[in-house]
């Protein structure tokens, strides 16, 4: 199979690789998949408490070159964007924009699966911060 | 000597013909093209004279006592479907059961399980965690309806090599038909029809620096004489096993490869064997957490079946691509997206036989070569490890089997 050339420059080239500590006051973690199925994604948005906007994001991946690409690709999406607007990232724009072939969709589903996951994450641990930040 | 890119090291998928073997074949093609059937003209004498000369050349390589034991196919997959389904078809009256194992090639897997449809019953025997076939386990397995046992030599991923001499005395103790797939192991190590007690044996040309679309199977006439009903019907070719005109240049080719196999294997087996060692070594000393699939010694000299916890191995192969080919039991780089079914069987975990890579070394591959791939992967599973959640997990401490995985 050939690989887009968006897939082989992320995978050469991955945007925000890393991790935050997870108890860091506005960090969202996401780990999506399993290991038997061989792709793993795990995605953190750290949220400005004050702003609300995410300041920045990073990934860590196990799985297949199109996994990789298309949650590095996720990581520079979340940048910049409120909460409301990062959980309207679709698979489908993932798959668009790296033109992944049908067999590689799972993978911008994962992608989809681990963002949601990080804002369900940082909702349930930084909203209430958040709304007091928002009210002073 | 500057490197050639990109390097083939996925020589169990197939090999370059060698350049002797194109030479052997090109006349067949133009001035020597008659048909070996044409009993009456020169060109049909000169072509049968040819394809008698391949079919010797076959023979003396794996041991056979007479050449005419030898039927020309289109290949590993057709031979593997003749023997069975032709064994099962002739045979149905004396019984309806076959024993094979659970890591064949999918040919024969899948006429097996064809013939499962058709109201055979087939016996898939497991493998020890080393790649073994228990000759006992084979033993308890057979039945009084038992007309077939099927065992590879050598497996197409992890390269292990069956104790053949054993399963082909215990199937003569019990009288029944014996076929093996040998088409990973021909040509590579001695491959012996009498001494083993083999009855079928499939094998093909592409794998053993021949020409791809010929093939062979090896048919015992004497000590049993074993019959098989065809699959393909016409002008009674081959002895009435497999009809269609023969591919003469295909099957000169395939014979010069075969004679010189034989020339050269002793010679090749310890090379290729060293060379492979090699990069095991540094493979294994280097990186933690990396597995040998299979088992250590009895293996095909040429193949290396690494699995590295927590990289997936079609992103290893990405990583690696442009300059090296490899293949990986990975599901991403299957038709089926399933992992591995031969790493699976040694009981390994889903995700060691996703992260499986299969390094498998060839005739014209070069001491410099094996060095330059060996760094490479170093290079290759650390920058991938580095971005692996479940490395992280791991170096944190974390048991990853205790964490509770979603699956899709």
């Amino acid at each position: 199979m050939a690989y887009s050339e968006k897939v082989v420059d992320h995978y050469n080239n991955p945007r925000n690789v890393g991790s935050f500590a997870k108890d860091t006051p506005g960090i969202g973690t996401g780990l999506v998949g399993a290991p038997e199925c061989g792709d793993v994604m795990k995605l953190q948005i750290k949220v400005n408490l004050e702003t609300g906007l995410i300041e920045d994001a990073k990934f860590k991946t196990f799985g297949c070159g199109s996994a990789i690409a298309s949650s590095s690709l996720a990581t520079e999406w979340l940048k910049g964007k409120t909460v409301d607007e990062a959980a309207k990232i679709k698979n489908t724009d993932i798959v668009n924009e790296l033109k992944l072939p049908p067999v590689k969709i799972h993978c911008s589903v994962l992608a989809e699966d681990a963002i949601k996951a990080a804002l369900t994450d940082y909702r349930e641990k930084w909203a209430s911060a958040r709304a007091a930040a928002d009210s002073k | 000597m500057a490197l050639k890119f990109p390097i083939f090291l996925d020589a169990q998928s197939t090999t370059p013909v060698d350049p002797r073997v194109v030479d052997a074949m090109l006349p067949y093609f133009t001035e020597k093209f008659g048909h070996p059937a044409s009993r009456n003209h020169p060109f049909g004498w000169e072509a049968e004279a040819a394809v008698d000369e391949a079919r010797a050349q076959l023979a003396r390589l794996i041991g056979a006592r007479d050449a005419k034991e030898l039927v020309f196919t289109s290949g590993g997959t057709e031979s593997i479907n003749l023997a069975i389904k032709g064994v099962a078809e002739m045979y149905r009256e004396k019984g309806n059961h076959i024993v094979t194992t659970v890591i064949e090639q999918r040919a024969g897997l899948d006429v097996c399980k064809r013939l499962e449809r058709q109201g055979f019953e087939v016996a898939y025997i497991p493998v020890q965690p080393d790649g073994l076939v228990d000759v006992e386990t084979v033993r308890k397995a057979v039945t009084d309806k038992t007309i077939l046992i099927s065992v590879m030599f050598a497996n197409n991923e992890i390269g292990t090599i069956q104790d053949i001499a054993a399963i082909g005395k215990l199937a003569k103790e019990k009288g029944i038909i014996f076929h093996t797939d040998a088409t990973q192991a021909l040509g590579k190590i001695p491959v012996d029809v009498e001494a083993m007690g083999i009855d079928l044996l499939s094998c093909t040309s592409h794998l053993i620096y021949g020409p791809k679309g010929v093939g062979a199977l090896y048919v015992r006439r004497k000590a049993p004489r074993v019959r098989i009903a065809p699959l393909i019907d016409g002008g009674g070719h081959e002895r009435g096993m497999r009809s269609g005109t023969l591919p003469v240049p295909l099957i000169v080719g395939f014979g010069r490869a075969a004679e010189i196999c034989g020339e050269v294997m002793a010679e090749e087996r310890r090379r290729l064997a060293g060379l492979r060692d090699h990069l095991q070594d540094v493979i294994l000393s280097n990186v933690d957490e990396a597995f040998l699939n299979g088992h250590p010694e009895r293996r095909l000299p040429h193949n290396l079946n690494i699995s590295f916890a927590y990289v997936e191995g079609e992103s290893v192969l990405m990583g690696l691509n442009k300059e090296t080919a490899l293949s990986s039991g990975s599901a991403c780089t299957s038709s089926t997206l399933e992992p591995s079914y031969v790493i699976a069987a040694l009981g390994a975990s889903a995700e060691l036989a996703h992260s499986s890579i299969r390094f498998s070394l060839h005739r014209f591959n070069t001491a410099e070569e094996i060095d330059y791939v060996g760094q490479r992967t170093l290079e290759v599973v650390k920058r991938l490890r580095e971005m692996s959640p479940l490395y992280e997990l791991a170096k944190e401490g974390v048991d990853i089997k205790s964490i509770q995985w979603k699956a899709e």
